[in-house]
């Protein structure tokens, strides 16, 4: 067998991995050049993305180029850029001015915590864009230059900036902590934008990008290709319960607009998931439609720049708006739901062409989205259970031990907590939670979000991946974990890799494929097999389903 | 967004309270008070200089009391003169000093110096 | 250099304000003329900083949140760590402002090379000297303020009969004198000890730190080592109040001194990451609510932006569209 290359996980011991601690280098910050080592960035984007985009600068070039190709006056640009950004977010202008380096938030960050760079401490990767800040924008930088921590914009600045712009996942984890707020994820997007301007993009998030825009969701799926995706979807849901699901797609009238990110129609296992909502809303009879034109939730524009948000974004409105439909649903997802929180309404509403959500099972008023009219799955299908308009067998879900990892954005960007508790508790009988520093708020994010899930980032993914799967392998050890459930797509797939790294062989698995498990439909055959069409043997012991419980349960 | 309303309520209270001193003394005290401690008639120096006893009489008088309570020693030499004193609060400093509020007080008000010196001993009469 | 360079700076400051009084005479000039620029720099810069601020919009509301979002009334919200009006807001924005909160949190990070394991540690020493520090740097000025009022308010005696409650040594040891010096001591050494800390600090970090180490140092020396004429000082400061200042002889060097590295610090104030006083309170992740799906945050530069219109979707695919069945907007 050949040798698992970099991009490979098996190419990384993890003793060698772990041969790092969190001492600094003997040389300061500034004169510590970047390792470029394969297995920590990510390859560019693709001139024909950005072509495709109308963004600045597309060519073909190699990080590994000592020329980057950048435009003549690519200085002039990054510091018009600086100080156009710095007139429009106060998050920017004020994180630029008061961090008082107390260091609180350098042992937050996941990549920090696996890697011990010292430049991925939440205070440096700020640094790196504040000591421009400070020699271009403050007296104090301009009189004094170095010695107030100021420094030259160069080339390798700007290189710098690309390694560890894309370094940071934008989980806000630091944030948490830090004393004033300053949320790196503020940073790293506009340093992100800034290094946009000289056309400087990964490919992992470009490509998605240029997809999603021309054919509605990050994959490039194009609308028949969703068809059969959904109607394979729909034979494995038909195979494993005998039951056929219809798949309203592009349906003028519905009642609800789902929208649910594209990794849920393609990567194991959030394929399992998408079919747990198909069958969810089977059973309920949710008057409701697809769109092949909306076919994304998730936003990579929020891994590119806030301009590219808007963009992408706007297609849900827009296509709830020509479909007539009356609220929107949304599925798992991570930044996803910080796009649909926070940007949303911002950027492309108001929707007043929509109707406050209101479940049409449980006559749930969903108050709490009255501006966006766009509801968390998770809540609605919390209500449904709290409502007892499920019947669940939780007992279906005994083969597995699960924990729950929250993820980012849904935890430190909407505070969606307990949830998808309360339905992992009603649909599964043995629920364990991690360590209470590494959940909820303190979550640690997966290592491969904000458009570093791919795998020639594999080393720092691993890194990144540390925390998250040192937690699982914790409870894995105390209570026997065997999945861990999520509601977050880039998690689905990259936990996958760390689960199988830091704690095999824990499975991930989406919410609503446990809810699949448990839920018992009408006219359902007795099911032997999940929607993954692996036989259950608990299943096929039970010939009638016994102990079958309402659900309704306190949280 | 800007919220300009609350940033401004925001610098007005920052300009209240960092403009504090100014005017309350200006508008509710009296800026042009002077201590004004009335010095006995008729002598020209303390038991010690005139400097020293600006800056130390506290200490010197925290000394005195420690050797008198703890030691039952009573006899003070002068450093500066060299002549000799009773460790005695009313019987050697009040003899000339003789009454707090127009000699201690205007200086200990001034400053918002309060010693515990009348904690124990009684006031002398010489109001 | 990061450090020995602030420090050289500070005991240059220490000096020039020192022997310019005992050997050249200036008391005018570092008793009359710097506080009264100082104090206009401060002012002016700071309120100036704030409006900068204040002109760059919040686009869009991005509270950090850390706890559970205001759903179903079944659930219980977070109100403080996630609040979802104003009231939320104005409690999370004092427990930040008054009780440090968000460093309350603070953990220590271990890995055990074995295993690996990841492990976390409560730490608070950090929180614990911030609020040292903070909070006696308050008290201390508060009670510095029986030097510019006169009458003294009782409620500023009160304040220094309570920090003085021991009643250790004549004049009395404040607690708040104590704690100061240990916890700006503290603030240094663990800048200096920790080799991430070390790594992180600028000269911009050190120079505060010593600037007011030395207002300590010194103001503690003042009250009790090396006394001056406090009398004096006050006829000074009152003076300085109703614009009609006159330095006095009586008041030594090292109250020139002193009162020159206040005056420093003032003027430094405004241009470094000190501002982070004013700067807290305007912190969008932590002084706005969590209720952006229920209230439009509007972002006043919003501006449209190009966009693939299903038009141009179905000009594209329609043909595929029809073939699979899927309904057209065009038939």
């Amino acid at each position: 067998m050949a040798e698992a290359k970099f991009d490979e996980m098996d190419h990384y011991k993890q003793a060698e991995l772990m041969k790092f601690d969190f001492r600094p280098p003997p040389t300061g910050w500034m004169d510590t050049p970047t390792d470029f080592r394969p297995g920590s960035w990510i390859y560019p984007g693709k001139a024909k993305h950005l072509e495709y985009l109308d963004l600045p600068n597309p060519r073909e070039w190699a990080v590994t180029d000592e020329d980057w190709q950048l435009p003549k006056n690519w200085k002039e640009i990054v510091l018009e850029g600086m100080r156009e950004r710095l007139s429009r977010y106060r998050t920017f202008k004020i994180f630029m001015d008061i961090c008082v380096r107390c260091g609180a938030c350098a042992d937050k960050c996941h990549f920090f915590i696996g890697g011990g760079d010292p430049k991925n401490m939440p205070v440096m990767r700020a640094e790196l864009l504040r000591s421009i800040y400070r020699k271009d924008f403050t007296a104090l930088g301009k009189v004094f230059g170095k010695l107030a921590g100021g420094r030259e914009l160069t080339v390798d600045v700007i290189k710098e900036w690309f390694y560890y712009f894309f370094q940071c996942t934008e989980c806000r984890r630091c944030s948490v902590f830090c004393p004033y707020g300053i949320d790196t994820a503020e940073i790293t997007i506009i340093g992100r934008e800034l290094l946009g301007l000289l056309g400087l993009y990964v490919n992992w998030v470009i490509e998605p990008v240029a997809n999603c825009f021309r054919t509605g969701n990050h994959l490039g799926i194009q609308p028949h290709g969703l068809k059969d995706t959904l109607e394979f979807f729909a034979e494995d849901i038909e195979d494993s319960t005998g039951i056929k699901v219809d798949i309203p797609l592009n349906k003028k009238g519905a009642e609800v607009l789902f929208v649910t990110p594209s990794g849920d129609f393609l990567a194991d296992p959030g394929t399992y998931t998408c079919m747990g909502y198909m069958a969810l809303f089977h059973e309920i009879g949710l008057d409701y439609t697809w769109s092949t034109y909306a076919s994304e939730g998730g936003n990579f524009g929020l891994f590119t720049s806030h301009e590219t948000i808007k963009r992408l974004n706007a297609k849900i409105y827009a296509e709830a708006k020509r479909l007539g439909v009356k609220w929107i649903l949304g599925g798992e997802c991570g930044h996803m739901w910080r796009v649909l929180n926070q940007y949303m309404d911002t950027m492309n509403g108001p929707p007043d062409f929509l109707e406050v959500p209101k479940s049409p099972l449980t006559g749930t008023v969903f108050d709490n989205a009255r501006s966006t009219k766009m509801v968390h799955i998770m809540e609605f299908t919390a209500d449904l259970i709290r409502h007892g308009k499920l019947k669940l067998d939780p007992s279906r879900n005994d083969h597995i031990k699960v924990t729950f990892h929250d993820s980012c954005n849904p935890a430190r960007a909407m505070g969606i907590l307990e949830e998808p508790r309360y339905v992992l508790k009603n649909v599964c009988n043995n629920f364990y939670e991690m360590p209470p520093n590494t959940i909820r708020e303190q979550t640690f994010c997966c290592g491969g979000g904000a458009g570093l899930g791919t795998d020639e980032n594999m080393e720092m993914r691993l890194r990144g991946g540390l925390p998250r799967g040192n937690a699982v392998r914790y409870v894995q050890d105390k209570f026997g974990v065997n999945e861990l459930a999520c509601m977050c797509a880039i998690d689905r797939a990259t936990l996958t890799t760390v689960c199988d790294y830091w704690a095999p062989p824990v499975r991930v698995t989406g919410i609503h494929e446990l809810v699949s498990n448990a839920l018992q439909m009408k006219g359902a055959k007795d099911r032997e097999v999940n929607f993954r069409l692996e036989e259950i043997e608990h299943w096929k012991q039970k010939a009638a389903p016994a102990g079958r419980k309402e659900g309704s349960s306190d949280v | 967004m800007y919220d300009a309303g609350k940033i401004i309520l925001g610098i007005a209270i920052f300009l209240v309270l960092i403009t504090f001193p100014f005017w309350f003394t200006l508008a509710l005290g009296n800026p042009d008070y002077q201590p004004d401690p009335e010095l006995p008639a008729g002598q020209v120096q303390c038991v010690e200089s005139k400097e020293y006893m600006i800056h130390w009489h506290m200490d010197l008088l925290n000394q005195w009391r420690d050797s008198v309570v703890r030691d039952g020693n009573r006899m003070y030499v002068s450093r500066e003169y060299g002549d000799r004193h009773e460790m005695s609060l009313t019987r050697t400093c009040m003899r000339c000093h003789e009454s707090r509020e127009r000699f201690c007080d205007r200086c200990h008000d001034y400053t918002a110096v309060d010693p515990y010196c009348w904690d124990c001993h009684v006031e002398p009469k010489g109001e | 250099m990061r450090v020995v360079i602030p420090l050289i700076a500070v005991i240059i400051l220490f000096m020039l304000a020192y022997f310019g009084v005992e050997a050249a005479g200036l008391q005018t000039l570092f008793g009359v003329v710097f506080p009264y620029i100082a104090l206009v720099i401060f002012i002016v810069g700071l309120i100036y900083k704030i409006v900068r601020w204040a002109m760059v919009p919040v686009p869009f509301r991005i509270p950090t949140t850390c706890g559970q979002q205001k759903s179903f009334p079944w659930i219980k919200p977070s109100k403080l760590d996630n609040p979802s009006g104003t009231l939320g807001v104005i409690g999370r924005m004092a427990l930040e402002v008054l009780c440090f909160r968000s460093l309350f949190r603070n953990t220590r990070t271990e890995i055990q090379k074995d295993g690996p394991k990841v492990a976390y540690a409560s730490n608070k020493w950090l929180w614990l000297g911030g609020m040292a520090f903070h909070w006696s740097m308050l008290i201390v000025s508060i009670r510095h303020l029986r030097f510019f009022t006169e009458p003294v308010p009782g409620v500023i005696i009160g304040l220094q009969d309570l920090d003085g409650f021991f009643q250790v040594g004549v004049p009395v040891f404040y607690a708040t004198s104590i704690i100061f010096l240990l916890a700006v001591g503290w603030l240094f050494l663990r800048r200096v000890v920790s080799p991430q800390l070390r790594y992180i600090s600028l000269a911009n970090d050190y120079f505060p730190l010593f600037l007011i180490l030395g207002i300590g140092t010194t103001g503690f020396l003042m009250r009790h080592l090396m006394k001056t004429d406090i009398v004096a000082i006050k006829n000074l400061t009152l003076g300085l109040l109703s614009f009609n200042p006159a330095a006095p002889a009586e008041a030594s060097g090292m109250f020139y001194a002193h009162l020159f590295l206040v005056c420093v610090l003032f003027a430094y104030f405004p241009f470094g990451k000190l501002t982070h006083l004013a700067g807290v309170f305007l912190s969008p992740t932590r002084n706005l609510s969590n209720n952006s799906r229920v209230v439009r945050h509007i972002n006043p530069w919003n501006y449209p932006v190009k966009v693939h219109t299903y038009a141009e979707y179905e000009e594209e695919f329609g043909e595929k569209m029809k073939k699979a069945g899927i309904p057209l907007d065009k038939e």
